[in-house]
C-alpha cells in the first residue's frame, strides 16, 4: 500500500509540473527563474543528502559532478543537437524534448561514471579523508576545464555559451520529483537499511555482513547521477557555463542546505533548499551586506536548531508512537 | 521522511510559490512616469569586486551629473544597481529581475566577459539594449544586435602596440606569447599582422603557459635575434618574472604588452627590471588633457579616490546611453537600440568612441610606461 501511495504521489507531481509548465508564460520571468533555481537546488540537496545524510559520508565535491553533467549535456546539445532534432523529425516540442532528455541522461551518466571512478578507491577512506579527496576532485575538474583550449569542445576558462534554453518548469520539477522518489524509495527499502547501517555504525554493519564499501559506492554514484542531471538543467537554464561557477563554494552551498535541513531528512533538506534559495533573493535589499546577513542567519539557525530544520528523527519517533 | 510526505510538501511549496508569485505579478515595476529607470549589474562583492565597485562609482557619477543638469526628455534618471556577487548564474537572475520587475529601459554591465555573456541573451530576448563597459572578449557582442560594448576588444591592443613600436622606430621585435590564454594569443596575432605588413621584422616567436616560472630558454632564443623590443602579451604575473629574467640574461630591449599588465603586482614582482617598458590601456588618470583632469577632479571630490580605467569606462557607458536616449527622443527599446548603434565620435573620458556594425567600440587606446615603480602616461593612440 505504501509503495502504491508513493508512486501515485510521483505521478501527481509529474502531472502538476507539466500543468504548471504549460501556463508558465504567465509567470513573471524573474519569479520563474527563482522557482527553477529552487528546483535545481532541491535536486542537488536531495542527491547530496543520500551521501552525506543517509550514508553518513562527507562529500565536499558535489559541484564537480554538477560540472560534469553540465558540460556533458551541453556538449551533446551544442555539437549534436541540430542533427538529433533533424533525425527526430524536425523542430517540434517532441524532437527538442527528446534531444534534451538524451543530453540530460548523457550528462547524468557521465557524472555517475566520474562518481564511480572517484568513489571506488576513495570510499575506503572515512570521514575527513573522504572530504579531502572529494574536495580535491572538485578542484581537479575545475582546473582541467579551465585549462582546455578556448576553441575546443570545453571552451577553456570562458566556458561554453549559446546553449539552447531548453530548461523549463516541467523538466526541473519532474527531475526533482524523480530524484526525491528514487532516493526515498531506495533508502526506505529493505536494501536501503544498508545505507543507514553504514551511517550509524560501520563496524557493527560490517560484522553483520553488510558490504559497506558497496553501499557507499552505490550512494555516491546515485548522488552523482542526480547532481549531473541538475548540472544539465542548470546549463540549459543559464545558456552559458564556465568552470569558475562550479568551484568549491558551490559545493559548500549544497552542503549547507543538507546540514541546515537536517542530515538524512528528505523533507528537511527540501525545505532548506527552498528557504536558502528564496532567502538569497529576499536579502537583495541589503545590497553589499547581504552575505553578512545571510551568514548571520545561518549561524543563528545552527545555534537554535543544531539538528537541522526538520531532523529525520522527528518522523521516526512519530512512526514508533 | 517518507516519499508521499515529501511529495506533498514539495507540491505544496511549489503551489504556494506559484500563487505568491503570480498574484503579485501585475504590481511592482516602475510605473513612475517622471523617471527613466536604468539597470546596472555589477560585482559589488566577491572575487571581482574591485572592478564592480569602480565601474559602479563611475556609472553613478554620470547619472548624478545628468540629473543635476536637468535629466533627460524632461525626466530624471534612476539607476538601479544589482550585485551579482561575482558568481556564475547570479548575473542572469538579476538581469531578469531588472528587466521584468523594474521595467528598465536599458541595461549597463558587466565588467567580466563571462557575466556579460550570461546577460546578453536575456537582454536580447527582452528587447532591452545592453551596454557593457569593459568586457573585452570578442564573443560578448556576438550574442545579438541589442548588445554593445564601449571598450576596445582584445585584438585591437595588438595593433595599437605594433603602431607604437613603429612610431618609436623599432624595426625588429620578438614575440613571447602565453598560449594558454586566448587573450595573449589574440594580441600577439594582431601585433604580428600589423607589424609585418608595415615593414617590421619579427626576429623570433616563443611561447609559454600561464603558471610557468622559468623563461630563460625562451629568452635566450630571443636574445640571439637581438630585437629592439619584446612583445610579451601575457598577464602581469608571468610578465613580471619575464622582465626580471630578461634583465638577468642581459637583454636591455623594452617589453611591450596590453592591459593584462595593469596591476601593482607587476612592479612588485619585476622591480627595476620592468622600468622603461610599455603597455596599452583604456584610460590613464595622468593624461594631461583638460577633459580628463576635470573628470579626475570631480571623481575625487565625490568618491575621495582617483578613478581607474573601470570607473572611466563605467562613466562613459552611462553617458553614451544618455546621449542615445537624447538622440532617440524616446526610451522605447528598438528606437533606443538604433540610436546606440549609430553612436559616432562620442567624446568620452576614454577617448572618441564610435560603435561599428559589430557593436564594438572603435576608439583610441593610451600607452603607459613604468617609471619609478609607477604607471605613467606616454601618449594616446587612435586606431
Amino acid at each position: 500500500m505504501k509503495h502504491y501511495k508513493s508512486q501515485l504521489a510521483l505521478i501527481v507531481a509529474l502531472a502538476v509540473s507539466l500543468g504548471v509548465s504549460l501556463c508558465s508564460s504567465s509567470i513573471d520571468d524573474y519569479y520563474l527563474d527563482i522557482m527553477l533555481n529552487v528546483g535545481i537546488n532541491v535536486i542537488l540537496a536531495v542527491s547530496l543528502n543520500l551521501v552525506n545524510g543517509h550514508t553518513g559520508q562527507f562529500s565536499l565535491g558535489h559541484a564537480a559532478f554538477m560540472a560534469v553533467g553540465a558540460y556533458g549535456s551541453s556538449i551533446v546539445t551544442l555539437e549534436m543537437g541540430a542533427a538529433m532534432i533533424r533525425v527526430f523529425g524536425g523542430s517540434s516540442w517532441f524532437a527538442e524534448g527528446l534531444t534534451f532528455l538524451i543530453a540530460l541522461c548523457v550528462g547524468g551518466l557521465c557524472a555517475a561514471l566520474c562518481g564511480w571512478i572517484v568513489g571506488v578507491p576513495s570510499l575506503r577512506l572515512r570521514g575527513d579523508y573522504l572530504a579531502i579527496v572529494t574536495l580535491g576532485f572538485n578542484e581537479i575538474i575545475r582546473v582541467v576545464l579551465q585549462n582546455t583550449s578556448g576553441d575546443g569542445p570545453f571552451g577553456g576558462a570562458l566556458g561554453l555559451k549559446g546553449i539552447e534554453p531548453y530548461t523549463n518548469f516541467f523538466w526541473v520539477f519532474a527531475t526533482a520529483a524523480i530524484a526525491i522518489y528514487t532516493i526515498s524509495a531506495l533508502v526506505n527499502s529493505t536494501y536501503g537499511r544498508g545505507f543507514l547501517a553504514v551511517r550509524d555504525d560501520e563496524i557493527a554493519g560490517e560484522s553483520m555482513g553488510v558490504n559497506t564499501v558497496r553501499y557507499k559506492v552505490i550512494a555516491f554514484v546515485t548522488g552523482s547521477f542526480f547532481a549531473g542531471l541538475a548540472g544539465g538543467l542548470y546549463a540549459h537554464l543559464r545558456t552559458t557555463i564556465s568552470p569558475e561557477g562550479f568551484n568549491f563554494l558551490k559545493s559548500v552551498d549544497v552542503v549547507v542546505m543538507v546540514i541546515l535541513g537536517g542530515m538524512g531528512s528528505t523533507v528537511g533538506v527540501i525545505l532548506a533548499a527552498v528557504v536558502l534559495t528564496v532567502l538569497n533573493e529576499f536579502l537583495r535589499d541589503f545590497e553589499q551586506y547581504r552575505m553578512i546577513v545571510f551568514s548571520l542567519l545561518l549561524i543563528v539557525m545552527m545555534i537554535v536548531r543544531p539538528q537541522g530544520l526538520l531532523p529525520a528523527t522527528v518522523f521516526q519517533r512519530r512512526k514508533q508512537a | 521522511m517518507f516519499s508521499p510526505r515529501s511529495f506533498a510538501s514539495l507540491t505544496a511549496l511549489a503551489g504556494a510559490l506559484i500563487i505568491g508569485f503570480t498574484s503579485c505579478k501585475k504590481e511592482g515595476g516602475n510605473a513612475n512616469a517622471d523617471e527613466i529607470v536604468i539597470g546596472e549589474v555589477a560585482a559589488m562583492t566577491g572575487g571581482t569586486a574591485t572592478f564592480g565597485t569602480s565601474s559602479h562609482a563611475g556609472t553613478q557619477m554620470a547619472i548624478d551629473e545628468i540629473n543635476a543638469a536637468g535629466g533627460l526628455l524632461g525626466k530624471k534618471l534612476k539607476l538601479i544597481t544589482e550585485d551579482d556577487q561575482s558568481k556564475q548564474g547570479e548575473a542572469g537572475t538579476v538581469a531578469k529581475k531588472l528587466i521584468s520587475r523594474e521595467k528598465i529601459v536599458a541595461l549597463l554591465g558587466e565588467v567580466a566577459s563571462g557575466k556579460s555573456l550570461e546577460m546578453g541573451p536575456i537582454a536580447q530576448k527582452a528587447g532591452v539594449p545592453m551596454i557593457s563597459p569593459a568586457s573585452t572578449n570578442p564573443k560578448v557582442t556576438e550574442v545579438g544586435d541589442y548588445v554593445f560594448r564601449i571598450c576596445f576588444i582584445d585584438p585591437f591592443q595588438g595593433t595599437v602596440m605594433a603602431k607604437f613600436a613603429m612610431s618609436r622606430g623599432w624595426k625588429k621585435v620578438a614575440i613571447l606569447t602565453d598560449t594558454k590564454q586566448d587573450y595573449s594569443v589574440g594580441l600577439a596575432q594582431f601585433f604580428k599582422e600589423y607589424f609585418a605588413k608595415n615593414g617590421g621584422t619579427i626576429t623570433g616567436e616563443q611561447s609559454y603557459g600561464s603558471g610557468d616560472k622559468d623563461f630563460k630558454a625562451q629568452l635566450t632564443a630571443i636574445k640571439a635575434g637581438a630585437p629592439d623590443a619584446i612583445f610579451a602579451s601575457g598577464y602581469y604575473n608571468e610578465t613580471g618574472l619575464i622582465a626580471a629574467q630578461a634583465r638577468e640574461l642581459g637583454i636591455t630591449a623594452p617589453l611591450l604588452g596590453g592591459d593584462g599588465w595593469d596591476s601593482p603586482s607587476l612592479v612588485e614582482v619585476a622591480g627595476k627590471a620592468i622600468e622603461g617598458s610599455f603597455f596599452s590601456n583604456h584610460f590613464s588618470n595622468e593624461d594631461k588633457s583638460p577633459k580628463i583632469q576635470d573628470f579626475v577632479k570631480r571623481f575625487q571630490a565625490k568618491h575621495g579616490k582617483t578613478p581607474d580605467a573601470m570607473a572611466a569606462l563605467g562613466y562613459d557607458s552611462a553617458m553614451i546611453l544618455a546621449d542615445a536616449i537624447k538622440r532617440a527622443g524616446t526610451t522605447e527599446g528598438k528606437a533606443l537600440r538604433d540610436a546606440i548603434a549609430t553612436t559616432k565620435d562620442f567624446d568620452g573620458i576614454t577617448g572618441k568612441i564610435t560603435l561599428d556594425e559589430k557593436r564594438n567600440a572603435n576608439k583610441s587606446a593610451v600607452v603607459l610606461t613604468i617609471k619609478d615603480g609607477k604607471f605613467s602616461f606616454v601618449e594616446s593612440l587612435a586606431p
